[in-house]
């Protein structure tokens, strides 16, 4: 079993949830934005899994069993949501989905 | 019965509560048993109450029950009780029996309106204030009818409040008369003090002994309850409103101007006669308003195209009689002509919402006409209310109660031929216009064709205040012609009788000059309207004579007067004062509250791109701020 310091694989991590973050910030596609933040979810569960096994101690995974739940419940209502903007809008392209945009704002410009 | 009395305004108040409470979920001919009934109820009550008051009247004079303590503060101690002496029983038996026929006539005039329980729980509450007002034994209890009586004139005017102009017309009403009721407020704190009690039986027994006769504070005190009542009764100066009041319907109109309301000042004069008879400056005050009154409101009436307005300057005109009365110490006149003009004018302005029913709300009278034979009923009725309103000789009830007051307005103590002059001219122009709106009315051709006719509801009513008009004059005869004298007996158990001048010449000459008075008015009328309707088309084509008619038809501008002399001042000054230092500050901080809002409002665009990159940087500013 190849040993890895706690360091390498915070780094990763690190490297996970930023490239979760620009998916979020860049995709247009709600579905991949979601898949952008399960990343970034995923990498905040790593670093726990890591600070862990750094201090010996069991809260590290289930600090991660508690985000798994999370993602899950989180994907569910999320793919709801996104189902629902479709059958609205009948689109998943964030730019068209404004909504809730303030009227006053255009008035305004 | 006497131990009943608390039921005569108790049965209206309960109509009221169950109909303002529950009504909208009655049916209406419920709402209509309840709204009639309990107004009738109390009718027959007041009339079994009459009879024994008849038959065995009660030693002190009147029927007085205590209800409750109202409430009592330092030497001051108000009790909800309630009285009834003759000249009360004569104020409640017009209000109840000629309320409940109005009431009986709005369950079919009303019929079609969907708002038919709130009408009806208004018209109940109008009775019980006005009630409440006659029958209280002391003043304070009187203000709180007098103001129930103002809240539901406001409500009533304004009852079809879809329309504009009728909220104006009870905004009005209601202000002017506001003007009236805070004098007499003054005046009964003015009392008060004076006094030490708003007792009314208190005042009347010690008045005389605290103040002399002439006395300024005295005159002060009866000026400010006038002021009370002209605001009420609708005289010189505040009586602008009463012809806007027609914007309510027409049976508001015939309570208002027969039953309740406006004959308020007239019993407020009549109940402090003691204090008005302490000071003879505001007696003649009294007579020489009522004397311009009818003139100027007489006048008006002559020109006015409107059926409802036509009656509403009558009504003006006949309670400047009244006031006339009581200005010369006419006291049972007054009270007389009250008593049978309240039958006659609640049948006209009845008889006049059939005719405006059946012509599609048709008001302007040059528009009506040939009813004669095809409204049978309403036209035999409404010629028995004009000619009661004409004064007509001996066959009318308006004769037996206005020839006294032409002959006191000269013959009383406090009487002289000016007023007389005016009063006479005042009985001319009343024949003449009572004349006009017949003939233009019913006879002639016809120029709308007639819709809906009154059913029997409103027929029934119709034909007993018709008798009434006729036939209430013959309980009190000119005493010189048959001694008959039932009313003033009674009345003058309270009041004072008149007293008259020395050396007067004979009051036959009096009535005779008043007969023929009343008889040219009649044949003015039907030469101008009628025989020979040229002299008037001639009389159009002068530019003075039509800015004359103008003049009267506005009521003589005092409209104009007063919107130029108090509204456009007011108007002024709020528009100077609209822009000062505080105004300025509370705009600033509302205008910065604005542009924070806009500025905030900028953020919320709708980009979700954009709110995750500000929860990103919000996110780093609070681990930066950790870090540091």
């Amino acid at each position: 079993m190849p040993s890895f310091t706690v360091h390498t694989v915070l780094i990763v991590s690190a490297v996970l949830f930023v490239l979760g973050l620009i998916g979020v910030l860049t995709r247009k596609n709600v579905i991949f934005m979601l898949i952008s933040v399960e990343i970034m979810l995923n990498a905040a569960g790593l670093a726990f899994v890591a600070a862990g096994a750094k201090w010996q101690q069991p809260d590290g995974q289930v600090m991660f069993l508690f985000i798994l739940a999370m993602a899950a419940a989180e994907v569910s209502i999320g793919l709801a949501l996104v189902l629902q903007i479709y059958h609205q809008h009948k689109t998943l392209d964030v730019e068209n989905i404004t909504a809730l945009k303030d009227e006053a704002v255009d008035e305004m410009v | 019965m006497h131990q009943y009395l608390y039921l005569i305004p108790a049965l209206p108040l309960l109509g009221f509560l169950i109909l303002s409470l529950a009504g909208k979920h009655l049916h209406k001919r419920v709402i209509a048993w309840i709204g009639a009934g309990t107004i009738g109820a109390a009718a027959l009550i007041t009339i079994l109450l009459g009879i024994e008051f008849l038959q065995s009247p009660p030693a002190s004079g009147a029927y007085t029950q205590l209800l409750w303590n109202w409430f009592s503060a330092g030497q001051l101690s108000v009790a909800v009780s309630i009285t009834a002496d003759a000249l009360t029983l004569v104020f409640i038996f017009v209000i109840t029996f000629v309320g409940a026929l109005i009431h009986i006539y709005s369950t079919a005039f009303m019929r079609r309106d969907r708002d038919y329980a709130r009408f009806f729980a208004s018209m109940n509450l109008f009775v019980c204030s006005m009630l409440v007002l006659v029958m209280a034994d002391n003043l304070v209890l009187l203000y709180l009818g007098w103001e129930g009586v103002g809240l539901c004139s406001y409500l009533l005017i304004g009852f079809w409040y879809e329309t504009p102009a009728n909220c104006h017309a009870a905004n009005k009403a209601f202000y002017i008369t506001r003007i009236g009721d805070t004098a007499m407020a003054i005046g009964l704190f003015l009392l008060f003090k004076e006094l030490g009690s708003l007792h009314i039986a208190t005042i009347i027994e010690q008045a005389p002994k605290h103040f002399e006769a002439g006395d300024t504070h005295i005159t002060l005190i009866a000026l400010l309850l006038l002021a009370g009542g002209i605001g009420k009764s609708a005289q010189l100066p505040l009586q602008t409103w009463l012809p806007d009041a027609m914007a309510g319907p027409s049976p508001v109109s015939a309570l208002i101007h027969a039953a309740t309301m406006v004959t308020a000042g007239v019993y407020l004069i009549a109940r402090m006669h003691t204090l008005f008879q302490l000071s003879p400056v505001s007696m003649t005050v009294v007579a020489v308003i009522g004397a311009l009154t009818l003139f100027i409101a007489g006048c008006s009436a002559m020109v006015q195209t409107d059926i409802k307005r036509i009656l509403a300057y009558s009504t003006i005109s006949q309670i400047g009689y009244m006031f006339l009365a009581l200005g010369v110490g006419a006291w049972s006149a007054a009270i007389f002509h009250f008593f049978t003009h309240a039958f006659f004018k609640a049948l006209l302005f009845l008889a006049a919402g059939a005719v405006i029913e059946a012509l599609h709300h048709e008001h302007n009278i040059f528009k009506m006409g040939g009813l004669k034979n095809s409204m049978r009923v309403v036209f035999l009725t409404f010629l028995a209310g004009a000619a009661s309103l004409a004064a007509l000789p001996l066959v009318t009830a308006g004769f037996f109660s206005k020839d006294p007051i032409l002959w006191y307005a000269w013959g009383a103590a406090n009487g002289n031929p000016f007023l007389w002059i005016l009063a006479i001219a005042g009985a001319f122009i009343t024949a003449f216009y009572s004349t006009r709106l017949m003939l233009v009315v019913f006879w002639g051709e016809r120029k709308t064709p007639v819709g809906d006719h009154p059913g029997k509801w409103m027929t029934v009513p119709l034909v007993i205040l018709g008798i009434g008009s006729v036939a209430a004059g013959f309980i009190e005869w000119p005493h010189n012609l048959v001694h008959f004298t039932l009313f003033s007996e009674q009345v003058q158990k309270v009041l004072p009788a008149v007293v008259l001048k020395q050396n007067l010449p004979s009051e036959l000459i009096f009535q005779g000059i008043a007969a023929l008075v009343t008889f040219a008015g009649l044949y003015t009328g039907y030469v101008l309207y009628y025989s020979n309707k040229g002299i008037l088309e001639g009389w159009r084509q002068s530019a003075a004579l039509l800015a004359i008619r103008n003049f009267l038809l506005g009521g003589w501008g005092f409209d104009d007067l007063y919107h130029a002399l108090f509204v456009q001042p007011f108007l002024f000054i709020t528009r100077i004062n609209k822009k000062d230092v505080f105004d300025r500050l509370y705009n600033g901080i509302a205008q910065a509250n604005i542009n924070i809002n806009r500025l905030l409002s900028l953020t919320q665009n709708g980009s979700l791109r954009w709110y995750i990159a500000g929860v990103l940087l919000g996110i780093l500013f609070i681990i930066t701020m950790q870090l540091l």
